[in-house]
């Protein structure tokens, strides 16, 4: 009887160990990639460690996929190329959704609403238009959407382009540049609630739809659809069960979706 | 693999940086040279008031990276109050001059150290025989030192032009548009790193092997077999003359 019952937890086990093979997403660490400069969506704390909104919502949803995750930073003009390369397994990144990345990943249900709006002194460009902004210097992070979105129609401006969201900044409060465009609850909770942003503030109106997209989701690569689907159904749990606002009110007085 | 089609596109808007990389390696050696001159006199000379701070110069410019000088300049000093309020603003406002002045200091030290150790190589022979001749210190210098320190220092300084052409590939960090600016730009654009910075990796590459070969023949004009051959010496033609 001893040995028979044994017998049946070593079989247990071997089908234990089959199913793992045969479903290798969930047996393998995942790697997800972040930005890490981009306050508060990633970045990195005193401590060093990365940290934000994209980062937790990156290990509620390894918590529900029941996988150990690997969250490692990297620069956004690297970042697609770096997941093609396969030194990731997926972006969580607030990247927005566009034709263009549609092409060379797959993307998630949307999990996050954006829009852009310019920055600049306070009350200095109540109209934003092509036509008001000619001849201005706008700051924007180069290969961004809101860079596709000042490329395509202010073709009049000076477009000044930047390795980080943080660089243009620095630039506006210098004087380098006139406006900079940027995801919109990026610069309310970032850049224009530090001192240093005292006189200067959101100008205009909010821009959303075209190439700046719908919407954030996370991306994967597309010979990945296992993954995806994971994503997705984790991306539903937490919506329901609440962790995906408990997550936002941790960095945010509003909600995100 | 390789997209070729990908490559010969982006390839001519690749060119269209390579002028600006051009003309900041110009500068920046230029501003290099003029301040390398006296710092390798001052690096060479006996008081200490003289060489201490040359020296010190180019030790602290040696041990930081490059991309930091860059970085100091361009983004430090913009956060300086003082700094923007000042005459020298319209020139430090402008990320063009910000390289040229941070890479330029920074080759300067390179080029003090070389043409300082070419400037101790010289005998004391040809030196000795200008003042002989009553040539003062300064024609001394002009005619008969500088001339030969630049034949003793053109290897080395060959590297040094090629080490600044490539590192004005740093210019890109701060929003210029160089050869490294519109390869990064289009790598943004179209998600192909490897055939992008493939072609402006080669066109850096040609940039460089040509101004190296350009160096090379300068350096064979200037040595002094082929000074020989243009202007036998007295000493020969006497010889010539005798048998």
């Amino acid at each position: 009887m001893m040995e028979f019952r044994k017998l049946k937890s070593v079989l247990a086990m071997s089908v234990v160990a089959l199913g793992a093979l045969s479903t290798p997403v969930m047996a393998r660490d995942l790697r997800i990639a972040t930005e890490g400069t981009y306050a508060p969506w990633s970045f990195v704390d005193e401590k060093g460690n990365l940290t934000g909104w994209d980062v937790d919502i990156a290990k509620a949803l390894c918590e529900e996929m029941k996988v150990k995750c690997q969250i490692v930073a990297q620069e956004w003009d690297g970042i697609i190329p770096g997941l093609l390369a396969k030194k990731y397994d997926m972006i969580v990144a607030s990247m927005t959704v566009t034709e263009k990345r549609k092409q060379q990943v797959a993307f998630s249900q949307k999990y996050k609403n954006t829009t852009s709006q310019f920055v600049a002194a306070k009350g200095s460009y109540p109209d934003t238009s092509p036509a008001a902004l000619a001849g201005k210097r706008i700051g924007v992070q180069r290969g961004s959407s809101q860079d596709t979105f000042l490329t395509d129609n202010y073709k009049d401006s000076e477009i000044v382009r930047y390795d980080k969201t943080t660089d243009p900044e620095m630039d506006l409060i210098a004087g380098r540049i006139d406006l900079l465009l940027a995801n919109r609850v990026t610069s309310m909770v970032g850049f224009l609630a530090t001192p240093e942003a005292a006189n200067f503030g959101l100008v205009g109106k909010e821009y959303s739809g075209g190439v700046l997209g719908e919407g954030n989701a996370i991306a994967v690569r597309k010979d990945d659809p296992e993954l995806l689907k994971q994503v997705n159904s984790a991306l539903d749990a937490i919506f329901k069960n609440g962790k995906y606002d408990q997550v936002t009110s941790k960095y945010f007085k509003f909600k995100l979706m | 693999m390789l997209d070729f089609q990908l490559m010969s596109d982006a390839f001519p808007k690749l060119m269209g940086g390579v002028g600006l990389t051009g003309k900041l390696s110009i500068l920046i050696l230029l501003l290099g040279m003029m301040l390398a001159i006296p710092i390798a006199y001052a690096r060479n000379a006996q008081s200490v008031w003289l060489h201490g701070p040359a020296n010190a110069y180019i030790l602290l410019i040696r041990g930081i990276p490059s991309l930091l000088q860059v970085f100091m300049v361009y983004y430090g000093l913009g956060q300086l109050d003082f700094v923007r309020h000042s005459a020298l603003w319209p020139i430090l406002r402008d990320p063009f001059w910000c390289v040229i002045i941070a890479l330029g200091l920074n080759s300067a030290a390179y080029t003090a150290e070389i043409i300082s150790g070419a400037l101790r190589l010289i005998a004391k022979g040809p030196v000795e025989a200008a003042y002989a001749l009553g040539l003062s210190w300064f024609q001394t210098q002009r005619k008969v030192t500088i001339p030969l320190a630049i034949r003793a220092a053109l290897p080395a300084y060959e590297n040094e032009i090629i080490l600044t052409v490539k590192a004005t590939s740093l210019a890109s960090t701060v929003t210029l548009m160089d050869l490294t600016g519109v390869a990064r730009l289009e790598v943004a654009n179209t998600y192909a790193p490897y055939e992008i910075f493939l072609t402006a990796g080669a066109i850096y590459f040609c940039i460089t092997t040509t101004l190296s070969w350009l160096l090379r023949r300068l350096e064979q004009r200037l040595s002094l077999e082929h000074m020989k051959t243009l202007n036998p010496t007295p000493l020969q033609q006497t010889e010539t003359v005798h048998a």
